[in-house]
């Protein structure tokens, strides 16, 4: 394992900073996402109609190479980490929006009804009723929007070494060190599971009010239901509540 | 709580009509859905103070539109609703919900609050501290019985019947003056739901209010309503009466049909058993020789029930063995509390007797006396003979509307409900007569025909 942790000079960085750097790269942007989503996601179950046309912006949206992105934002933000998380915030969109929109969905009619019943305003009832319910559907599009924008930060690479850990790939070839690829790769897969470890454990700490089997049951429930006339069905984000590893976004830059 | 016979306990009396005044009032109110359903043709309805209204009818005819156009999850199309005299339009909405308990079937809890939290929702929207929403809720709990140790609890981890109970909890919570029940009870299993049932009409006794529920369930219908409202499909009320009423005089076939087979046996539960003639004679206690034994046979009965030295019921014997030495006693079955259960409840006890013969209790369970199938034949034709009179002569004076009508004369129950103790007055304290006054000319013809 000589030189994993040696980062040749041109980088700028420690092997820590470098993994600074990317965390920053890679959760700023699904953060921004959950902000953008959250709101989306709220018109979307109010008005049903406005649903269909904002899974399918998201889609293309996500259908766009991060290339075409830098291409387009370089004349504005430059050869920055602004240039790269722009996109990747984007992506995230396709996995959260659904996820909050089918989480809502899911919270039973009843409770709703009680909540109406009950006086509780549409702002009040969203953000004390139904996203509470809807924490662990969100918390499961969080996962895939997470470890996904960790494996896509290296894309960064391209604009000017600014894909942190990714910048290690082609210092690898360039130095002839292969250890420096394996450092890399090694490296972001560990902060994949780790992010999706953190974020298992945070939904269990919000979620003390789910029976413990109720996860496997529902994610075989939504297995069986998936994609019956639903506009978003086989998209590839999931809805999954489980507790397995969460199914990473295959892309290819 | 005494045993529960498990037929039907249900007694008289139900409340007076017109002691409280109607706190709802539903005037001419229709609602027409957007694709052209019609839900509820020119509905009205009182709904008074202190009082259990039920809507009942089949599926899909009304019933849930009704109750959420009260607190205006649905508006009308046509008619107005008031509250207390007050046209519910010109409420703020929130606020008029707030006064409105509402109670759902399989309960609608918020699966993410612990059921203290559930049970204080209502309190700390009205802006209570948290320290008092919670000891209230804590007070519900205890009044719907649930043990204070699933207070931390979440929804999952309670049984049906538990989640409803907190369902109801939660509906009392600020105290509401009006009840929307929306079949509560159609989700748990019938036991649990006759356990629930109890509970509603004690805490009712206890509380009073206006209760307006929904079920499909007829039988639910005619144990917890003071007055029956039976819808029909289209969304038109078919009767609105109380549930002896219903059942001796269904308006119209429709009615009759949705009461079902055996409606005579089941208006039976209206009628005390105060008016059987119980015969104490063939009742012997067990230190009692032979010969006083022997001397209590007559040839009309072959039997005598044995008890106790403190008059508790052991089972029959036949003296003629019982003298030999074969001291074997038959089962003597169920029993019925003299005055207080209802003539359904004694004629049940009749049939199933192994001699034929009702065993009839006091409240410490002392045997009073027995009763044949005849006597209790004989009790219902003059149950059935003294309602007809009354109801003739409540049509008489021509006090037309119903609510404000003649209470029944005579051996009604007080209506105080709501100040005896849990269950006596709904069960028909000594003497409380069930004779439904039925407020119209129609209800008494019926009668006569009876
Ligand atoms: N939002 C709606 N739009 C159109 N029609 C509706 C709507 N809600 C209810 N209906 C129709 O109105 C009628 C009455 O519905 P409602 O829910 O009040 O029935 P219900 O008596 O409560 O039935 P159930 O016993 O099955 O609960 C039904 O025919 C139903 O199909
Ligand atoms: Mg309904």
């Amino acid at each position: 394992m000589n030189g994993f942790f040696d980062m040749p000079s041109d980088l700028q960085h420690t092997w820590l900073g470098l993994v600074g750097w990317h965390l920053q790269e890679s959760l700023v942007p699904v953060l921004a996402g959950l902000l953008v989503a959250l709101p989306v996601a709220q018109l979307c179950v109010r008005f049903n109609w406005l649903y269909p046309p904002v899974l399918w912006i998201t889609t293309v949206l996500y259908a766009v190479p991060s290339l075409a992105f830098f291409v387009v934002l370089i004349d504005y933000t430059g050869q920055s980490q602004t240039t790269v998380m722009i996109p990747l915030a984007l992506y995230s969109l396709v996995v959260l929006v659904p996820a909050i929109v089918d989480g809502v969905r899911s919270v039973p009619a009843e409770t709703n009804a009680a909540a109406v019943a009950m006086g509780i305003g549409p702002v009040r009832r969203y953000l004390r009723v139904q996203l509470p319910i809807a924490v662990p559907a969100i918390f499961a599009g969080l996962r895939v929007a997470t470890v996904s924008s960790i494996s896509l930060v290296s894309v960064g690479a391209l604009i000017g070494n600014q894909g942190a850990l990714g910048n290690l790939l082609a210092d690898a070839m360039f130095y002839h060190r292969p250890i420096l690829a394996v450092s890399s790769v090694v490296t972001t897969a560990v902060l994949a599971i780790l992010a999706d470890a953190l974020l298992v454990l945070a939904r269990r700490l919000l979620t003390p009010w789910q029976p413990p089997g109720a996860r496997a049951a529902a994610r075989a429930a939504r297995r069986g239901g998936r994609g019956a006339g639903r506009p978003s069905g086989g998209r590839p984000h999931s809805r999954d509540a489980g507790e397995g590893p969460a199914p990473a976004l295959e892309r290819v830059p | 709580m005494t045993p529960t016979h498990p037929a039907t306990r249900t007694n008289p009396p139900r409340q007076d009509r017109g002691v409280f005044g109607a706190l709802i009032v539903i005037e001419d109110v229709s609602k027409r859905y957007p694709d052209g359903t019609v839900a509820v043709d020119r509905l009205s309805l009182e709904v008074p103070d202190r009082s259990i209204t039920v809507l009942v009818g089949p599926s899909g005819c009304g019933k849930t539109t009704t109750l959420r156009m009260i607190n205006r999850m649905i508006e009308p199309s046509s008619g107005r609703i008031l509250l207390d005299g007050a046209d519910i339009q010109q409420q703020p909405v929130n606020a008029l919900r707030r006064s409105m308990g509402y109670v759902i079937q399989n309960a609608g809890l918020f699966q993410h609050r612990t059921v203290i939290d559930n049970i204080a929702t209502v309190p700390r929207l009205l802006g209570w501290h948290r320290q008092r929403a919670r000891a209230r809720a804590a007070e519900l709990m205890e009044r719907v019985g649930l043990d204070a140790s699933m207070a931390k609890r979440y929804p999952y981890q309670l049984s049906g019947g538990q989640q409803q109970r907190v369902g109801v909890a939660r509906a009392l919570a600020a105290d509401p003056p009006v009840l929307l029940m929306d079949e509560p009870f159609s989700a748990v299993d019938p036991v649990v739901r006759r356990g629930l049932q109890e509970e509603l009409l004690r805490i009712q006794e206890e509380l009073g209010k206006a209760i307006l529920f929904v079920t499909h369930d007829i039988d639910e219908a005619i144990r917890l309503g003071d007055q029956v409202a039976v819808l029909r499909t289209g969304g038109r009320l078919a009767q609105f009466a109380p549930p002896d009423e219903l059942l001796s005089s269904p308006a119209d076939p429709f009615v009759a049909d949705f009461l079902g087979a055996d409606r005579g046996i089941r208006g039976l539960s209206f009628f005390t058993s105060a008016g059987l003639n119980l015969d104490p004679a063939p009742v012997v206690a067990v230190d009692a020789t032979a010969k006083q034994m022997a001397k209590r046979v007559t040839p009309d009965v072959p039997y005598v029930l044995v008890t106790d030295v403190d008059g508790k019921p052991l089972g029959w014997a036949e003296p003629a063995r019982w003298a030999e030495g074969g001291k074997t006693l038959t089962p003597y079955g169920q029993t019925f509390e003299f005055g207080r259960d209802s003539l359904r409840v004694a004629l049940d006890c009749a049939v199933l007797s192994p001699t034929g013969w009702a065993v009839g209790v006091d409240r410490t369970g002392s045997v009073v006396g027995v009763a044949s199938q005849e006597s209790v034949a004989t009790a219902i034709r003059a149950a059935h003979a003294e309602r007809a009179v009354r109801a003739r002569d409540a049509a008489a004076p021509g006090t037309g509307a119903r609510g404000t009508g003649a209470p029944g004369t005579g051996a009604r129950g007080t209506g105080a409900r709501g100040a005896g103790p849990a269950g006596a007055a709904r069960r028909g304290g000594a003497g409380g007569e069930a004779g439904g006054a039925p407020g119209s000319a129609a209800g008494a013809g019926a009668e006569a025909a009876q």
